[in-house]
């Protein structure tokens, strides 16, 4: 058993030691780097995720509604009729261009709602298919909707805000102008966040059939979801859409929800990558102090540097131990930078909302990014000063005082 | 084999290019020294004794001319050839003692140990040595700022001699030391060479090369007397 031994790790260790104001001081520089680099990662994580999971999960869907003529630039001055609503045909044509996905027609308005004696409130009321409900919501209690019945179905935000349970029987209009109507609370819905095709976390919705009965739209639906099981189906069945109905003019918008709800979690992305640039400056500030640092302490080794190379230590031995101090202070700075990071940014985001998400994996990613973007720095802070050492020429080197 | 001298140098010739126009230090030095002999180099300052010392160190190389070591020509060496051969065939006694700061004795006469092959020293070569050179045992986790300036040099000969070099270079050694203690050096260095050791020593005192069987006079870069 032959005890191996680095000495050029022992040497670096024993320089910091022997010169440690010094190279503490160029470690804090790496820990506040590395700090600003993660706790901002770690921020920006944290906001996206808690975005993210208030933006619907019902990423797969195409919405259509009638085109109002407010983008339609040259296409607008051909005198088109811009429908306010999609009719049965329209529909129809819908589905026969979106082949055998599901075309979903939904009314939607809304209306003052009371519940017991509580105020009046205006909520959002959606009519669907009452068998095409649970393709857009899942209920968490109670029971889905069933044909033309005065059954509801109550979001959940509504429900708590409103003490609505199942079987509760709220007044849907305004009895002043005659078209007040009793529903019975069928089902609750589980909290489906913000989203393009519907928002339902505040409404209630109503079989199709009961909507036309009290609002009219018989026939004419605000908006046409189509659900595409498979996203990578979305942009043909979106093209296929556009052919058909947008022949020569435009008739309907047609959304991808999955599409916008990417453009919102990628900007958020890029305003944490930005931020994160911004703490990375405070690491390239460290990473110059760690460069002096280097600098310094081969200035004031070189008569060392001169007595190892004349004794046979070569030049890669050389330039590797100033790569182990480098490496050395930069570990160091950039360990306690990421466990001071760890402790602050679960600090941080705790007081700017819910530390809900700190423990995930995204979130705390950042902590070995900035530990390893740290390490990295310094090293690569040392390669100049480990490089200019090893190419001293040993005799002036020994000759120097 | 003892027809191979140690070291050969042929019409070594070193020149040195400055921005003021190129300088000369050694202007064609042709000698052997052979295996055992214990060989003073004397000369004034500035007569190129210690460019020749760089040249026999393995620091530099030739500007024409050829120096062989053990038969090995250095002008065709690479820069790690070079450090190896200074590793592992050539023991350095310094004026300044030269000893790693950042090591205790025991460390610095480990050092070339560790140097070639990269494992610690189990055979308790190091101990012996700063045994054979007059180093009191607690004295060997010292730094070299906590000894003399004889204790240093000591280390240092022990250092020098643990990769059992064929040539032992001293420059000026006893240069930093009182005359007593630089005795004690010269007196080491004797016994060494007594034990069949090939020793070069560089050096203005005549008392002290007195110690040498030959002296190899420099002056203005040529050999005065051989």
């Amino acid at each position: 058993m032959k005890q191996k031994k680095n000495i050029f790790f022992q040497l670096a260790m024993r320089n910091v030691r022997l010169n440690l104001t010094r190279s503490l001081l160029a470690a804090l520089g790496i820990i506040i780097g590395v700090v600003a680099i993660t706790t901002m990662g770690i921020l920006g994580a944290n906001i996206q995720l808690a975005v993210s999971s208030n933006l619907s999960s019902n990423a797969n869907s195409l919405i259509i509604t009638p085109d109002t003529g407010g983008g339609g630039g040259f296409g607008g001055g051909m005198g088109a009729k811009t429908t306010a609503l999609l009719s049965d045909n329209q529909v129809r044509e819908i589905e026969l261009a979106a082949g055998h996905n599901t075309v979903v027609p939904i009314h939607s308005g809304s209306d003052l709602i009371q519940v017991g004696t509580n105020d009046k409130k205006r909520v959002a009321i959606y009519g669907l298919d009452p068998d095409k409900v649970q393709d857009f919501v899942e209920i968490a209690d109670g029971s889905s909707l069933r044909g033309a019945s005065a059954g509801a179905l109550v979001g959940s935000t509504l429900a708590a805000d409103q003490n609505i349970a199942v079987g509760t029987r709220i007044k849907v209009g305004d009895e002043t102008t005659g078209t007040s109507e009793v529903v019975r609370v069928a089902g609750i819905l589980k909290p489906k966040g913000f989203g393009l095709d519907l928002m339902p976390d505040n409404a209630l919705i109503v079989p199709d059939r009961y909507y036309t009965s009290v609002y009219g739209d018989q026939g004419e639906y605000q908006q046409v979801d189509v659900l595409v099981p498979s996203i990578a189906d979305i942009p043909a069945v979106k093209d296929a859409i556009d052919k058909k109905m947008n022949k020569k003019v435009k008739v309907v918008q047609i959304t991808d929800s999955g599409a916008l709800l990417q453009t919102i979690n990628s900007t958020i992305g890029q305003i944490t990558l930005f931020i994160t640039l911004l703490g990375g400056i405070s690491l390239l500030v460290a990473s110059v102090s760690i460069f002096n640092v280097m600098m310094m302490s081969v200035k004031d080794r070189i008569n060392e540097i001169g007595i190892l190379r004349s004794i046979g230590t070569t030049r890669g031995e050389i330039r590797k131990m100033f790569i182990y101090e480098a490496f050395i202070i930069g570990g160091v700075g950039a360990g306690i930078g990421g466990l001071v990071s760890f402790i602050g940014g679960f600090i941080l985001v705790g007081l700017l909302g819910t530390s809900k998400y700190f423990f995930t994996f995204q979130s705390l990613i950042y902590v070995p990014y900035g530990v390893a973007i740290g390490i990295v720095i310094c090293l690569l802070s040392g390669l100049y000063p480990a490089a200019k050492a090893a190419n001293l020429n040993p005799i002036e080197a020994l000759r120097s005082e | 084999m003892a027809d191979t001298p140690v070291i050969r140098l042929v019409d070594v010739r070193k020149v040195y290019k400055l921005k003021s126009g190129d300088v000369p230090a050694l202007r064609g030095i042709t000698f052997d020294i052979m295996k055992g002999e214990f060989v003073a180099i004397m000369g004034p300052s500035g007569s190129g004794k210690s460019t020749l010392m760089n040249m026999i160190g393995c620091l530099d190389v030739p500007t024409s001319g050829n120096l062989y070591l053990e038969g090995r020509n250095v002008r065709e060496m690479s820069d790690d050839e070079l450090t190896f051969l200074r590793r592992d065939e050539i023991g350095f006694i310094f004026q300044k003692f030269n000893l790693i700061p950042l090591l205790t004795a025991f460390e610095n006469t480990e050092y070339p140990i560790i140097l070639k092959t990269g494992h610690m020293d189990e055979e308790g070569k190091t101990m012996r040595l700063l045994k054979m050179v007059g180093l009191s045992e607690e004295l060997v986790t010292h730094r070299p700022s906590e000894l003399s300036g004889g204790q240093q040099q000591r280390v240092a000969i022990a250092r020098a001699l643990v990769n059992d070099p064929a040539l032992l270079l001293c420059d000026e050694p006893t240069g930093n030391l009182d005359s007593v203690t630089g005795s004690q050096i010269m007196e080491i260095l004797e016994d060494l060479n007594k034990e069949g050791r090939t020793i070069v020593m560089v050096t203005h005192d005549p008392h002290i090369a007195e110690y040498a069987h030959r002296t190899i006079r420099i002056i203005d870069g040529n050999v005065a007397t051989a």
